[in-house]
Formats: C-alpha cells, structure tokens, sequence
C-alpha cells in the first residue's frame, strides 16, 4: 500500500529528526533511497539540491515533492501530513506542561546528546553529495564548485539563493555537453 | 486587533516567512520572530524565546512546530491549519512546479549540467550545517564526549549498519532516564516524567 508506506516513510525522520527539517534530511534519505527504492542518491542529490534553491521549509518540500512524485495529489497530502502532524501534535499537546520543565536537565540531555548523531548523518550526506559529484563532473569540477561557493556563502555572506542561481547558469554553460 | 482580522494577517505573517526563508526551517525563524514579535505583536520576545527553546528541545521540522503553535494561539485550531498552510503549500507547489518541470527536460545537456553543477554548492551547505552541530554539541558536551559520540554514532551507523532511527531512539530514553545527573539519580529511578 503505497499511501501507508509513503506516511511511515516521512513520520520516522518527522519524529526522530531532532535540530529541526535540515537534521532530519539523512533519515528521508535513509527512508526514501535505501529501504523503499524510490529514488536513487543522485536522484534525492537532485531534488534535494533544487530544494535548497527555493524558499521555505526544506523538510516539507521534500515531502510534498517525493510524496507527489510516488503517490499524486494524495500522496504529497499524506507525505505532508506525516512530516507536520506528529511533532506539532507534541508541542501544541506538551507546550503548557513543557514550560514549566523547561530547565529541566532531561529536556536538555535529549537535544545534546542527539546532535553528534546528526552531525554523523549530515556528515555522511556531505560525503555522498561529493562523491556523486566526481562521478557525475570530475574532481576539479568539483573543487572549483566546492570552493567557490563556501567563499560566497560563508566569507562573503553572499545569499544561498544567489549562489545556486550562479551555479545552475555556471552547470548550464560549462557541464551541459 | 480586531479577531476577524487575525485569520487573515496570520496568514500574511507566516506566508511571507515561508517564502523569504531560504535555507529551510531553522533560517526563516527570524522571519517568524520578525512577524510575530514586531509586526503582529502576539507574542513578547521572552514568550518567543521560550517557545522556540521547546520547539527545538522537540523532533520534527521547527518552521512548523512554530506556525502551528503560534497559529493556535492566536486563532484556535483554524488558526493552526492557517498558519500551517501559508508556511507548506506555496513553496510546496513551486517545488512540484519546478521539478516537474525539470524531469521533463532532464535528457537535454543543459539541464543536466544545471543539476550537476549544484551538487557540490548543496554538499557545502550541508557541510556548514554538521560543522555547525558538532560546534553546537561541544559547547554543550564538551570536546571529549562529543567525540566520543561522533566516533561511536560513526561505527554504528556505516560500519555496523545500525537504523538510524533506533540509535537516535535509543539515545532519546538514555537521555529521559538517566538525563538527571547528581544525588536524585538513585532517589528518582522507575519514576516516570
């Protein structure tokens, strides 16, 4: 049953993906490539880049994408509703209760003592996305790309939305052949 | 402010923090902040803060987490389905727009060098980000601990094959068991939060 598989497929990183969408990133992946097949890494390399180049929530764009792609309509309804639902659920059920344990050292372990996963996760995406891209445009391609942009981005503060604009003209011109 | 309006600027407020946010969630929550705080004024800036700090102590996507809760504060349940749709459903629909669009040109050379040459500005965005939660996690646990963390989540994951839905789990009820530290361990354990 595709719709069933597509709500597990986003309510496991939905639930799990502590940091916010960007961290639950990985587990889509981990969902969407390596136990249900629908795509592969370049393809969800492909979407989620393009992703990343539009504004909004990255979680729920990938959802409703993904869950368009596999299921229509209805399947980016039930893809968004698995990746929104469950959490807010939590935080509109649990806010009042919350605030007052809001110093509480467990509320606090749980977020700290997750990150380092994430970090491996993200970590190991970043990894991918390299790796795909020497296959797909060759080392220095690659680097040159890499570079760039991190001096844009991080040294510059040049804007995200600007810098993968410069890109898709860069890959139209110099990768297209 | 008139009630019948705030249906209306909540959506305003969380539609242009939806499509302004580049960079996913977490960078359109100062949009968020901007609307609700300085705009609309529903919230003070410490009840934001507060809520914020809940929000990411919980899973899921934050950008909804905050639209949802804020939507029903302000307007009740249909406060929150507003305030939901204005954050999802346009940049949702320019993503399907747009790579379908794409899938249907993907054969021709221009378009694929497009989505070749993006790969690695994304793996250095996403580079940024672990960078960033591993600058996070020792600020919090320390070099010595969040490498250790890093070493054994490393292993589990690509080299044991590990879920990682099940490791995440697994130290989510280490945390909410033995999260306590100090004297109340013994006193408070088998007890439920």
């Amino acid at each position: 049953m595709i719709y069933w598989e597509i709500f597990l497929a986003f309510f496991i990183p939905g639930i799990l993906g502590y940091g916010g969408g960007p961290a639950s990133i990985p587990l889509v992946e981990n969902e969407v490539v390596n136990r249900y097949e629908w795509m592969t890494t370049q393809e969800f390399s492909e979407v989620l880049a393009l992703g990343n180049s539009l504004p909004g929530p990255i979680a729920t764009k990938m959802a409703g994408y993904i869950g368009y792609a596999e299921g229509g309509w209805l399947g980016a309804g039930v893809a968004l509703f698995a990746t929104v639902a469950p959490s807010l659920i939590l935080m509109v059920a649990l806010l009042s209760l919350l605030l007052k344990y809001k110093d509480s050292p467990r509320v606090k372990k749980m977020s700290s003592l997750v990150r380092p996963t994430i970090a491996v996760l993200l970590g190991v995406m970043t990894w991918g996305f390299f790796a795909d891209s020497i296959e797909a445009s060759g080392g220095i391609q690659t680097a040159v790309l890499a570079i760039i942009s991190f001096i844009l981005m991080e040294k510059m503060k040049v804007h995200p939305a600007l810098v993968i604009a410069g890109a898709l003209i860069y890959g139209a011109v110099f990768l297209g052949g | 402010m008139k009630k019948k309006n705030n249906q209306a600027d909540l959506f305003m407020a969380f539609f242009r923090a939806g499509i302004f946010g580049f960079g996913g969630g977490p960078a359109s929550i100062t949009l968020v902040h901007k609307e609700v705080v300085k705009t609309y004024k529903w919230m003070n800036d410490e009840e934001f803060s507060d809520v914020l700090a809940l929000g990411n102590a919980m899973p899921g996507p934050i950008a909804t987490k905050m639209a949802g809760y804020i939507g029903y504060r302000v307007g009740g349940i249909a406060g929150l389905l507003n305030a939901i749709a204005a954050t999802i459903i346009p940049t949702v629909a320019a993503m399907i727009l747009l790579l379908t669009t794409l899938n249907a040109y993907r054969d021709v050379g221009w378009v694929n060098g497009m989505s070749q040459a993006v790969i690695p500005v994304v793996g250095v965005m996403l580079g940024v980000l672990t960078w960033d939660f591993i600058k996070k996690s020792s600020s919090a646990l320390g070099w010595l601990i969040t490498g250790v963390l890093l070493a054994a989540s490393l292993l589990l994951l690509e080299w044991l094959g590990v879920h990682p839905a099940i490791l995440i789990a697994s130290i989510l009820a280490y945390a909410l068991l033995f999260g306590h530290k100090g004297k109340a361990r013994r006193k408070r354990r088998g007890e439920t939060l």
